[in-house]
């Protein structure tokens, strides 16, 4: 008898647990988020910004990692990507409802400006592009410490037209550094289309003019996605250099709750989004492949609603910022 | 102690602590076989080798932004900037990124990095060669902002610098690097931010400077002194933290203030220090508190005659004590 074709997930050596961790995680990040919205609506949350469909490339590339060895610069679409890091729903939703036990900030900044010191999660701003100039900053440090350490970051497609983020990709050829920078490109930048954002159909073609590696992935297709980002992350550690990332993705809410899409995108091709939906397309594969049934979907589902509840729950009832503590970690000494 | 100009003073401390302390390094354009333009770094290649006295790239905002990430990743860099001309397309990661890394993370990140920079005129430097530009950053909370104006200042200052937990800017004025010598402790000592120094005790009025001014001041003061005018001199040495108890303390012993700064009058620290002045010491006070600045036009000529129209003299700030005094 023949042997069965080589399954794509047996191709890169994943075994279903590591499968289902990342469908979880993926299901998890897009339970959270539709929460945000919801609790937007509700006039509790103030200000949203989304991941929902972003979350394959951000999964798959949190799962080549080393939580607590290498480290991530983040931009605020990578909810999916913190969450797999270690973030929990609740500590995100201690963000949401900007109370004072957030992690990432103690709810001074907006919810989705990440940053955690014990995850490796580097605290960031909202100015854009910056962060990557931080990402070549952490790798420089490992290479000269000796440290195996892998520095990730993520930005969007029209944060590439940022001035940091060319001076970093010229650093990070010129020193071969430990460097990953994941461009997720979901066509827009708020309104402004990829069109009049580059003159290129994907940032990856710069690559070769910065002497870094280049990947052009489809950011929607799990698997794609984790063998891009592993090769990355192997060219990382074997001192062989950085690599430029681009995952296509979709974006599948306006930019911010302040943004309504349909101001700017055409009627179908926001109904051609629906069918482009990362997690859709990873359940679909699982089910085809007999490593989750039905029954398994639902399951994870209720899971990870009770989870999103439960932290909503907890989030909700905890305390706010106090107004004196307004002047604290102004300067180390107070 | 040995006799040393203000430049050897800045090169002693980063030797030295790059020796101390392996977590600290330099980067900046030129810094390194080279020594950088003005030979700071000088030898400091050779002793430590190319990954800790890195040549970057031409790119200001990236090497204050490398200088970010790798200080949150356990180094402790000190960054050159060229000339301060050229520090304005890193404003951004200074003051929106370094500035804010403690505050935004609710202490759970912090950002230790000195950032260098030589500036101020009275050196043919034109308009892109001569700025000041200390007062854009003493006005960021998160940043410190320390300027020496003597060799052994400048060691200890830059050594406290190098060890303080927050981003610090350390602006060096060129025209001093080789024209003020001074005794130099020998080894290692640092000296406190935050605290001003009495260059020279007075009765008739106080006078505030930093940098070259600093020393312009004690000109002008000696000048009047001849006069019988008794002149205070201050020397802040760091703007951020300031010592507003020096400031406040003279000035209630003298009555007097004269504020004395080459950036340009509108805006400049000096007038902070004047607003502290005229809030806090009003009732002691038997004039007006006076700035002596450089003129609001955008910045300094190249051309001798409107560089020294620009530059705050010690004629004119001697002629400033004079009218001041006899107010
Ligand atoms: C330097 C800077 N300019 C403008 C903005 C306002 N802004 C926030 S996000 C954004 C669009 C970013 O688009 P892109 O990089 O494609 O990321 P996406 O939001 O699509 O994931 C803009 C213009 C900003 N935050 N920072
Ligand atoms: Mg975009």
């Amino acid at each position: 008898m023949a042997t069965a074709k080589e399954t794509r997930h047996a191709a890169l050596g994943l075994e279903p647990d590591r499968l289902l961790t990342m469908y979880r995680q993926m299901v998890l990040a897009r339970a959270v988020d539709r929460r945000m919205w919801v609790l937007n609506r509700q006039g509790k949350a103030p200000f949203v910004i989304s991941g929902q469909g972003h979350e394959a490339i951000q999964v798959a590339a949190a799962n080549c990692m080393r939580p607590g060895i290498d480290w991530l610069c983040p931009y605020y679409r990578d909810l999916p990507f913190c969450l797999a890091l270690g973030m929990t729903a609740r500590e995100f939703m201690l963000a949401v409802f900007a109370k004072a036990d957030d992690p990432n900030s103690g709810a001074r900044q907006m919810p989705s400006h990440f940053g955690i010191q014990r995850l490796r999660i580097i605290t960031s701003s909202s100015v854009v592009g910056t962060q990557v100039v931080h990402a070549v900053g952490v790798a420089y440090a490992s290479k000269m410490r000796g440290l195996d350490e892998v520095s990730v970051t993520c930005i969007g497609d029209g944060g590439t037209s940022q001035g940091d983020w060319h001076e970093s990709m010229n650093w990070a050829g010129i020193h071969k550094l430990p460097f990953i920078c994941i461009v997720q490109d979901n066509d827009y930048a708020i309104s402004v289309p990829h069109r009049l954002q580059m003159g290129v159909d994907t940032v990856a073609r710069r690559a070769e003019g910065y002497g870094v590696a280049g990947e052009a992935v489809d950011g929607g297709d799990l698997l794609a996605s984790y063998e891009a980002m592993r090769r990355a992350v192997e060219r990382a550690r074997a001192g062989q250099g950085a690599t430029l990332i681009s995952a296509k993705v979709a974006r599948f809410t306006s930019h911010s709750s302040d943004d309504d899409q349909r101001r700017y995108r055409p009627q179908a091709e926001l109904e051609a989004l629906l069918r482009r939906d990362p997690i859709e397309r990873f359940r679909n594969y699982l089910l085809d492949e007999g490593v989750v049934s039905e029954a398994d979907d639902e399951r994870i589902q209720q899971e990870c609603t009770a989870e999103v509840d439960e932290a909503v729950t907890g989030a909700e009832a905890a305390e706010s910022p106090r107004p004196e503590d307004l002047l604290k970690h102004v300067y180390a000494d107070g | 102690m040995a006799e040393k100009t203000l430049l050897q003073g800045i090169r002693e401390a980063l030797g030295e602590e790059m020796e101390r302390d392996e977590r600290v390094w330099v980067l900046g354009e030129d810094v390194g076989k080279k020594g950088g333009v003005f030979l700071v770094t000088e030898g400091l290649y050779d002793r430590f080798g190319e990954a800790r006295v890195l040549d970057t790239p031409l790119a200001e905002s990236s090497i204050v932004g490398v200088a970010i990430g790798a200080a949150m990743n356990g180094t402790l860099p000190v960054a050159e900037i060229q000339f301060a001309d050229f520090i304005h397309p890193a404003f951004d990661q200074i003051v929106s990124e370094a500035a804010r890394i403690r505050y935004r993370s609710n202490g759970d990140f912090s950002c230790p990095l000195v950032i260098r920079a030589p500036f101020g005129g009275g050196v043919h430097g034109g308009l892109y060669h001569s700025q000041s530009v200390e007062a854009y950053y003493a006005h960021v909370p998160g940043l410190k902002v320390v300027i020496p104006s003597t060799p052994e200042d400048a060691k200890g200052l830059l050594k406290s610098s190098i060890r303080d937990p927050d981003p610090v800017m350390f602006f060096e004025h060129k025209k001093t690097y080789r024209l003020i010598k001074g005794e130099v402790p020998d080894g290692d000592y640092a000296t406190p931010l935050g605290k001003a120094a009495v260059r020279r005790e007075g009765a008739s009025l106080s006078c505030f400077a930093w940098g070259l001014m600093a020393h312009y001041c004690m000109q002008a003061a000696e000048e009047l002194e001849a006069d019988g005018v008794s002149v205070e001199v201050i020397d802040l040495r760091t703007l951020k933290p300031l010592d507003k108890e020096a400031i406040l303390g003279s000035v209630r012993k003298t009555a007097r203030a004269l504020v004395v700064y080459e950036d340009n009058l509108t805006g400049g620290f000096g007038a902070e220090v004047a607003a502290i002045i005229a809030q806090e010491a009003f009732e002691h006070l038997d004039a007006p508190v006076v700035r002596v600045a450089a003129p609001d036009v955008p910045a300094m000529p190249f051309n001798k005659p409107q560089e020294d129209a620009f530059m705050p003299s010690p004629e004119r700030i001697a002629a400033e004590m004079r009218k001041l005094a006899a107010y």
